[in-house]
């Protein structure tokens, strides 16, 4: 059975990532670009040297960490778009908990700081999930409406009461608060490169959401919900609150995403920290199967195609929002091929219009030969 | 300035903001009516007000320049339609989950438009545009006239838009059959209707409407095109087709009641009264949550079928 879920998902990861390189090629013939070079840059060039490698792993850590989170909420059944406002409010909180108490040892300070950006993003995730769960109001809407609203509330705060009082000074006034304390910092793993132990604790929490998904009892009730809520009303699991449980841990993995990515790479906040991984934590969730095990290598490859597009921008002026085009490709092709091959109804129609069109198609080209 | 003076500003600043909202909404409402929950709509709003610049933007000078916008806005239309057919095979044929789709579909369309702009155009660039066309006589009206005869051609169409789409939904023999399929699908297949094919139709047609929707924020309102033109309205669309109830004139209250929330907002800070800018922009967002939370006994009057993809061969 196992196996076989295995092979199954093997099937859709290799039926998807053709389509969407076939789909995304036109667009890229559309702008001029050939897509054999711009797709060997992306993949390739990443790859070329040490601190390409390191740079994709610091950009597979906040996309690990969104994915993990999103994989619950998906898996409990409620659909959190939100993951972008999470990991900015997790940025706020991390960094005001950093600013407030400077003095403290390093030993102490860190996991404050980083517990704080993950009640940050829990509070923001767990307003939708409330509002799902109490007043049935679509988690969608409600957690795209929380971005737009969590932006907002990020800006206001670095242009105001948390800006950089040197930046008033001198006069520069790029929003951005002041930097952190050092005892702050997430360590440096190779040092010379901005690739930080953030790594590790990413890799952590995957083994920790696997426990927690397949060894608890929470984890089961919370997929019990999300796998069909009637039946799990039945047996005496109350879904509401574990939409709620599931909301709050999809926005601490994403809060505690944006605290990594203030304490190990940026040291301070500032404007667009989050560029975009909440987005991209949802085809990262989506193309690994929803299980740890497969969002890993999936965090992995998005950070490859997120450093390649900057790449491509440079190199083959591609321009880097092609990458949104390349995620939304991939999320319709993943949600088509996961229902298209459960469905051997609709598999049966396709092969009797190929059984149609191929010989017909044959015919024409002999035709045309003779 | 006096109260009635102010009551003019804020109504008077409304009904251009009313505009693409409403007109996505009540394409939205087909979707949902036919039992599909597109949230793609922000991105095909996205494509149709790319497409709605870029037209009269690449044929300003040459013969055709007397039809660009024109052409812009049929364009936007066509390249909503396609985007709507798009999400038709992802959720009808394929059956895929429409929230997860409607998140694909989204960034498809907000990403395509921006790689596109930025590679054919580059920085910002106005067209001219379509002007305000006050209404001769109307117009003159006091009060009245400027509040409702003094807008954008498009404006007028989309008020006409909210009788037209009741029409179409409630008195039309396609009306009933999209209000068919979205409520009791298999009642509907039995009864000889194609459940797929209507279906397909509605998504269409409302892809059409989110089109000509965007194509007002670039020709029309913004006479420009950028990135982050649509912030998120497509998503507000949704939202108004909760609040409305599925019904084009509750659709039209709601779209109402936000652009003057959103005109009065800016209009304190023409008036001087000091708040964060950043407050004042999220206000529109804050709203949507605030009104989906007391629309929540609406569901009951929505589209019983609404988000679930039909099977036919499926056995129960």
């Amino acid at each position: 059975m196992n196996k076989q879920k295995v092979l199954f998902g093997g099937t859709v990861i290799i039926a998807v990532s053709l389509v969407a390189a076939a789909l995304v090629a036109l667009v890229l013939l559309a702008i001029g670009a050939s897509p054999l070079a711009t797709y060997k840059t992306i993949l390739t060039g990443p790859l070329s040297d040490l601190f390409g490698v390191t740079e994709v792993l610091v950009r597979s850590v906040p996309l690990l960490l969104v994915g993990l989170g999103i994989a619950i909420s998906f898996r409990s059944g409620i659909l959190n778009i939100g993951a972008e406002g999470q990991i900015q409010m997790g940025v706020l909180a991390a960094t005001a908990m950093a600013l407030a108490l400077p003095g403290l040892p390093k030993g102490l300070l860190l996991p404050l700081v980083l517990l704080a950006g993950a009640l940050g993003g829990a509070v923001w995730g767990g307003i939708a999930g409330w509002l799902r769960a109490r007043l049935q109001v679509n988690e969608i809407l409600s957690t795209v409406m929380l971005n737009y609203i969590a932006a907002q509330i990020h800006t206001f705060l670095l242009r105001g009461p948390m800006l950089d009082p040197n930046e008033l000074e001198t006069g520069s006034g790029t929003p951005q608060s002041m930097r952190l304390p050092d005892a702050s910092f997430l360590d440096q793993i190779i040092p010379g490169t901005r690739l930080h132990t953030g790594l590790i604790l990413a890799l952590v929490a995957a083994v920790l959401v696997w426990v927690l998904l397949w060894k608890t009892t929470l984890g089961y009730r919370m997929r019990a919900a999300g796998a069909g809520a009637k039946a799990a009303r039945y047996a005496g699991i109350p879904v509401e609150r574990y939409l709620i449980v599931a909301m709050l841990l999809a926005g601490g993995f994403a809060g505690l995403a944006g605290a990594v990515e203030v304490t190990g790479v940026h040291h301070r906040a500032i404007e667009g920290i989050s560029s975009g991984y909440g987005f991209a934590g949802i085809v990262v969730a989506l193309f690994g199967g929803l299980h740890p095990a497969g969002i890993i290598p999936s965090a992995f490859f998005f950070g490859i195609l997120l450093i390649g597009a900057d790449m491509t921008q440079r190199s083959a002026s591609v321009p880097a929002n092609m990458v949104l085009v390349l995620q939304g490709v991939i999320i319709l092709a993943i949600v088509s091929a996961q229902s298209f091959l459960r469905n051997p109804y609709a598999q049966e129609r396709v092969l009797r219009w190929m059984a149609r069109l191929v010989p017909a198609w044959l015919k024409s080209k002999k035709g045309a030969q003779s | 300035m006096s109260p009635d003076v102010m009551i003019y500003n804020v109504l008077c600043l409304a009904v251009p903001f009313s505009v693409a909202i409403l007109i996505a909404a009540l394409g939205e409402n087909f979707n949902q009516r036919a039992g599909v929950f597109n949230l793609g709509c922000d991105g095909i709003m996205c494509m149709g007000a790319y497409l709605g610049f870029m037209l009269p933007y690449t044929l300003k000078g040459g013969v055709m320049a007397p039809y660009g916008n024109f052409l812009g806005l049929l364009g936007a239309m066509a390249v909503g339609a396609a985007f709507g057919l798009l999400f038709a095979l992802v959720t009808v044929t394929f059956r895929a989950s429409q929230g997860i789709a409607g998140i694909g579909l989204q960034m498809l369309g907000w990403g395509l438009s921006g790689t596109l702009f930025r590679h054919f155009v580059g920085g910002v660039t106005g067209v001219e545009g379509i002007q305000i066309l006050p209404i001769p006589y109307l117009s003159k009206i006091p009060f009245l006239g400027g509040v409702l005869f003094n807008h954008n051609p498009l404006a007028y169409v989309a008020f006409l838009l909210v009788p037209a789409s009741w029409f179409l939904l409630y008195k039309t023999p396609w009306g009933l059959k999209v209000r068919a399929v979205g409520t009791h699908p298999r009642a509907a297949d039995t009864m000889g209707i194609h459940v797929d094919r209507t279906r397909y139709q509605a998504l269409a047609l409302g892809g059409a409407m989110a089109g000509l929707a965007g194509a007002y924020l670039s020709l029309c309102q913004a006479k420009m095109f950028s990135d982050d033109l649509v912030a998120g309205r497509g998503f507000i669309a949704v939202a108004l087709v909760y609040f409305g109830r599925w019904s084009p004139l509750g659709i039209l209250g709601g779209a109402l009641l936000f652009s003057i929330a959103q005109s009065f907002q800016l209009s304190m800070q023409v008036w001087g009264i000091k708040f964060p800018y950043e407050f004042a922009v999220m206000l529109p967002y804050v709203l949507v949550i605030v009104v989906l939370a007391l629309a929540r006994k609406a569901r009951q009057l929505g589209p019983t079928d609404l988000g679930k993809p039909y099977n036919r061969e499926m056995r129960f």
